[in-house]
Formats: C-alpha cells, sequence, structure tokens
C-alpha cells in the first residue's frame, strides 16, 4: 500500500469519480489553478468544461450548483475557506437540504461540498477560523469530517456518489498528514464510525484533526496505566452514535473531542446522546473538550489558548479517570 | 458581439400566432385566474393551511413565457408561482390537493402553495424563499449546456426579487458562460408594500442587463402576445448558443401580496383608483377582445370558461375526496440513500 498525504487522498477521491462518471464536475475559486491544492492539474486532464473557476459568488454558485444536481449533475464545489460557507448558507441549507423533503422526494440532489482549509490555527484570525460543521448538522446537512488519508478518499467517493448533498470539511491542519492508501478502488459508507484506538478505561470521541492528536494523547495515557479508547465518527450526520455508545459501555467514561465553539457544538450532542441513552453505562461525568466560546484571535499565543490542544484532552481524562464510581 | 439593449417589444410588428394556439392561451389565462379565485376562497374557508399569493392580474407573463417552451424546457418560478405552474402544464388536480396538504398532491402535502414542482414538466421547483430560483434555474441552464441539450431554463421573480444578491450572481454567471436561460423579472410593482419606484433607482429594471452583458427587454407585461414575442426573440437567441435575455414584463397584481392582506396590512399601500386602471388593461379581457375581433364566436369563448370552471370545481372535488398523509409520512423523503439512525425523531 502506498503512502499518501491526507490532501492528495481529497484530490484522488475527485479525480477517480470524474473518471468514471462524465456527470461529475468540479466548481468554485481558483481551481484551474488547483490554489487549495484538491484540484491540482485537475484542468489539464478533464477540460475546461468540467472544471470551472466561479467568480466570487458564493450564494449565486451554490444555487447553480443546486440546480445542476436537480437536472441530473453531480456538481463538486470546493469552499475556499471555512467561513465561505455563510455567503451560500441560504443554497446550502434551505434549497440543498431542503428540497427533496419539501417536494416529496422527487427530487434529488447530488451535490458535493468540499470545505478546503477548515478549521484554525494558521494565523486567519476570527473570519478565517472557524469549524462551521455543527451549523450544518443542526440543520440536517450530511456531513463528514475524515481524520485520515484512507477516509478522506473513501468518505468523499462516497459522498460523491450520494444522491443527497454532503458537505466535507477538510481540515487544514492535517493537509500533509501521511497515510496508507490502497490502489485499489473502495467506498466508506457514511454513518459508519470507526475504532482508531481500542481501550478499557475511557472513550475520546475525537473528529478531524483531532484524532490524531487524541491518538497521542493515548499514547501518553498508556504510560499512566489507563487505556483510551479512540472513536473516530467520521460522519458527523447521519451519527454512527452505537460506535459511541457500544464503546462508552464498555468504558464507562466519555470525553468529546472537537474543535467547534462549546455551545450548540457537535461534541454537545455527542454527550447529550451518551447522557440520555447510555446513562447507565456512565461511572463518571462526561466531559467536552472543545474551543472556546469566543472569536479566535490572530496572535498565535492567543490562538493557541482557545483551541482544544493534547493537555487539555489530557487534563479531561485524567479528571474523570481518577473517579470511582459509588454503590 | 453587440447586443441590442432594451428592445421595447410594444409597437414592434406583431408574430403571427395561429388562432388555435391563441384560443389554447386564452384557456390557460383562464384556468389561473378561477385557479386562484377558487384557492382564495379555500383559504378563507380554512380548507388551505397556510396562505396563497394570488397570480390574478399577472397571467399573460406565466402563459406568454410558457406558450414558447416545450415540456422538455425547464422554469423556476418563486412564491407567486400557480400561474407558472399551470402555464407550465401543471394539473390542477395536484395542485389543489397540494393546496390542502393532501396525499395526492404534487408534493405529497409537504411543499404547500409555495413549493410545488414537477420535474416531469420541466417545473423545477416554486420557492419561498425570495430570489433563489434564479440561481437554480442558471444551473439548470448549465446542466443542459453541459449535457449539448437544445433547451432553455427560464426563471419568474419579482420587482422585490430583483434587488437580491442571489439573481445578481446568477445573471453575472448566466453571461460570462453564455447560459441558456431567460430571466423573466415579472415587475408588478410592488415587493409586498414597498413601490417599485423606492427600491429601483432606474426607470427599467431591465437597464441592468446592460451591466452584466446580456440583452435587456422590456415588455408590456399586460399583453400576452407582446410577452410571447419578447420571449420567443429571447428563447430562439439561447437555443442558437446565444446566451441568457433579461426579460422586464411591466405588469400588476390585483389581489394583495397574498389573499388575506388586508387583515394584516391594515393601511392600503395602493389605491382603488391604480388597480382599476390596470384592470382595465386586463390581460384575459385584451385576448378575448382580440379574438372576437378576428371572427371567433362568443359563444366559443364562453364555453371554454364554462369547461376551466367545471376544470376548476372538479379540482376542488379532487382535493377534498382525497385522504391526508398519515402521521409517519412526516418522517419520509428527507434523504435519497437513508441510514439505520434516520429518521431522528424529537423525542426519545
Amino acid at each position: 500500500m502506498a503512502k499518501k498525504r491526507f490532501l492528495e487522498a481529497i484530490s484522488l477521491a475527485v479525480r477517480e469519480e470524474m473518471e468514471k462518471d462524465e456527470k461529475v464536475f468540479v466548481m468554485g475559486l481558483d481551481i484551474r489553478k488547483g490554489i487549495m491544492g484538491i484540484t491540482k492539474g485537475v484542468l489539464e486532464d478533464f477540460g475546461e468544461k468540467r472544471v470551472i473557476d466561479t467568480p466570487l459568488s458564493e450564494l449565486g454558485f451554490t444555487g447553480l450548483g443546486v440546480g445542476a444536481a436537480m437536472a441530473g449533475l453531480r456538481p463538486v464545489i470546493e469552499y475556499q475557506i471555512n467561513t465561505l460557507h455563510y455567503l451560500g448558507m441560504e443554497q446550502l441549507v434551505n434549497q440543498a437540504a431542503k428540497l427533496r423533503y419539501m417536494t416529496g422526494g422527487q427530487v434529488n440532489i447530488p451535490l458535493t461540498v468540499i470545505v478546503a482549509g477548515a478549521g484554525g490555527g494558521g494565523g486567519m484570525a476570527a473570519q478565517h477560523s472557524d469549524n462551521t460543521y455543527a451549523q450544518l448538522v443542526h440543520l440536517g446537512m450530511k456531513v463528514v469530517v475524515p481524520s485520515t488519508p484512507y477516509d478522506a478518499k473513501g468518505l468523499i467517493k462516497q459522498a460523491i456518489r450520494e444522491d443527497d448533498p454532503v458537505v466535507v470539511f477538510d481540515p487544514a491542519r492535517i493537509n500533509t498528514l501521511r497515510g496508507e492508501v490502497p490502489e485499489e478502488e473502495y467506498y466508506i459508507p457514511l454513518g459508519v464510525g470507526d475504532v482508531k484506538k481500542e481501550g478499557t478505561d475511557v472513550t475520546i470521541v475525537a473528529i478531524g484533526h483531532l484524532v490524531r492528536e487524541s491518538l497521542r494523547v493515548a499514547k501518553e495515557l498508556e504510560k499512566e496505566g489507563i487505556s483510551a479508547e479512540v472513536v473516530d465518527p467520521r460522519t458527523l450526520f447521519p451519527l454512527d452514535k452505537e460506535i459511541i455508545l457500544n464503546s462508552v459501555k464498555k468504558t464507562g467514561r466519555l470525553v468529546v473531542v472537537d474543535d467547534g465553539y462549546r455551545f450548540c457544538s457537535f461534541a454537545s450532542e455527542v454527550a447529550s446522546i451518551v447522557a440520555e441513552e447510555g446513562f447507565e453505562y456512565l461511572k463518571a461525568p462526561i466531559k467536552r473538550v472543545t474551543r472556546a466560546q469566543v472569536p479566535a484571535p490572530y496572535s498565535k499565543i492567543l490562538e493557541n489558548e482557545l483551541i482544544p490542544k493534547q493537555e487539555n484532552i489530557l487534563a479531561s481524562v485524567r479528571s474523570i479517570t481518577s473517579i470511582v464510581a459509588k454503590g | 458581439m453587440k447586443f441590442k439593449y432594451l428592445t421595447k417589444i410594444k409597437g414592434d410588428v406583431p408574430m403571427s400566432i395561429p388562432q388555435e394556439k391563441k384560443l389554447e392561451m386564452l384557456r390557460s389565462m383562464l384556468r389561473i385566474r378561477y385557479f386562484d379565485e377558487y384557492a382564495d376562497e379555500l383559504v378563507t374557508e380554512g380548507e388551505v393551511h397556510g396562505e396563497v399569493h394570488q397570480y390574478i392580474g399577472q397571467e399573460a407573463v406565466a402563459v406568454g413565457v410558457c406558450a414558447v417552451l416545450s415540456k422538455d424546457d425547464a422554469i423556476t418560478s418563486n412564491h407567486r408561482g400557480h400561474g407558472h405552474l399551470i402555464a407550465k402544464g401543471g394539473s390542477i388536480n395536484k395542485m389543489f390537493a397540494e393546496l390542502g396538504g393532501r396525499a395526492t398532491g404534487y408534493c405529497k402535502g409537504k411543499g404547500g402553495s409555495m413549493h410545488i414542482t414537477s420535474l416531469d414538466l420541466g417545473i423545477y421547483g416554486t420557492n419561498g424563499m425570495v430570489g433563489q430560483g434564479v440561481p437554480i434555474a442558471a444551473g439548470v441552464g448549465f446542466a443542459f449546456q453541459y449535457e449539448g441539450k437544445n433547451n432553455v431554463a427560464v426563471t419568474f421573480f419579482g420587482d422585490g426579487a430583483a434587488n437580491e444578491g442571489s439573481v445578481h450572481e446568477a445573471m453575472n454567471m448566466a453571461a460570462i458562460w453564455n447560459l441558456p436561460v431567460i430571466f423573466v423579472c415579472e415587475n408588478n410593482q410592488y415587493g409586498l408594500t414597498l413601490p417599485v419606484k423606492e427600491s429601483v433607482k432606474v426607470e427599467d429594471i431591465a437597464d441592468r442587463a446592460q451591466g452584466y452583458g446580456m440583452p435587456g427587454v422590456v415588455v408590456d407585461g399586460m399583453d400576452v402576445l407582446a410577452v410571447h414575442d419578447a420571449v420567443s426573440e429571447a428563447v430562439e437567441r439561447a437555443r442558437n448558443n446565444g446566451g441568457p435575455t433579461f426579460i422586464e414584463a411591466k405588469t400588476y397584481r390585483y389581489y394583495g401580496h397574498f389573499g388575506s392582506e388586508a387583515l394584516i396590512v391594515q393601511d392600503p399601500y395602493r389605491t382603488q383608483e391604480e388597480i382599476d386602471s390596470y384592470r382595465e388593461k386586463d390581460p384575459i379581457k385584451r385576448l378575448k377582445d382580440q379574438l372576437l375581433e378576428e371572427g371567433v364566436a362568443e359563444e366559443t369563448l364562453n364555453s371554454i370558461e364554462k369547461e376551466v370552471e367545471t376544470e376548476i370545481k372538479n379540482g376542488i372535488a379532487f382535493m377534498k375526496e382525497s385522504d391526508f398523509p398519515s402521521e409517519e409520512e412526516a418522517y419520509e423523503d428527507a434523504y435519497a440513500l437513508t441510514h439505520k439512525t434516520l429518521p431522528v425523531k424529537g423525542w426519545v
């Protein structure tokens, strides 16, 4: 198996689906020059008809994608950076995500949106550093946040093939992460999570780049004799809640790690599901490790303060593994 | 290529339209008028759960446009969409059933008046959000071009929507990519209560077309034949790879923004004189007069009207006889590919 970088895996997924199906085309800002890396060289291989540089009109080209998808094409839209989805929001959540239901199932909208450069930590300050997935999940959009090159490729291929709109977040911080990607074709179904590391004492549910951080934490915890299980849901909606509940059933403890803002975060949803449906498994309170509820600042020292890090995850795990259930 | 901007269609030599087609256009306008008049009663009677935005007064626009289109051409529409649906071939029965929230409606009762869709008829949705059907039409036009089809996509929107960013973004993309899209702006003079003169600085909204590099046309939207001619030219251009056209149809709605508007808007924003002045230009009466002038018997016109009224009454009967959806239906249709954890209910 060849090792590929995360960004290469995304690119491969898009290319393979374009090769397979003429109806797949890519559209976005500066994609012919492959500025975010995902569509590098795609223009040369697939031509102008299928690789479209749009004007700076996020609402408009998202809507155009919705119409093209209704008419049978399979658009792949790249948002150059996370927060651009605010500009496309009406078409994303009020049109794409609702029209199938509103029309009584008459229309399919096979639209894939890849949010390149998602997340923070790059010194872009508040307007370019949000993780915007929780809002989309709240509104019923299918949302994917891969954490490894292998998952990224299989999930994105599936997203493109899905007859529903899907938004995929590419966590910018792991763009250079290398991992095994097989040559042969594979798809990963949406809504199926993955246990990235097995353990018995505590469950860490993490998404995106924080899966890697959580795995590092788990290694650290081994030294202290704490066995952590790291669960990656991979798809935030639909959510594989069984994999989470089963893990908590085994470990009795849960820490949810999410680089979204704390209130109404994805971590909040996981915590509430476990509190509601897995209360009897819990030996200790559920802990959430999230971004602070303030905009991301520019200065490195300030930015770093607010974003979840290994030390925060470690502290949270330690705070509940020391608790021994009474009775 | 240099475009002729701001063609004033009115006064040009009219195209020759066969009388049979004109009679069909009359029938279509009558179906719209009767549909929306009866729909208003249904709201009052409490048979319609929600509101209805009557198209009455604007019939010439929908019918003039759709008379030029084939079944495989596409339209997108807005909240005031009944006219567009009927003109594009929508079933009166299924439309009434949708208004009544019945399982037999176009959307199984999930969309209601503002969201009726039928891809089979090329209706890519009416739309509850102002200006949002416009980029969707650009996308359908994009798909036609992408697949080398010779079809066009028409989008209907109002003078209010003309100020939405989505409309401008779609116009720009349609122009730069030469998409087969016709932007039909139905300027009915008011965005709910706001007069167009207070929301648009220029006299003709079609002037804006020039800024995007597409022809802009102003047409008398109370004259179905003039609309037909203006759209024919635009469709012809679009089918021959000539790109988009912006057509502003000056028109008027006789009713309020929605049927029971008067209950909410206490202070009328239009004078009776103004409303009457447009009623005098009534598009249905105008076409009838022309047909009579051409020698069509009054009896023929009357029998068309009677047939239409019967069809409408039958549609309402169909609605009333139809079943409501079962409660479980509320959880269906959200996703094409479903999942073991879906649907998510609101309590466990």
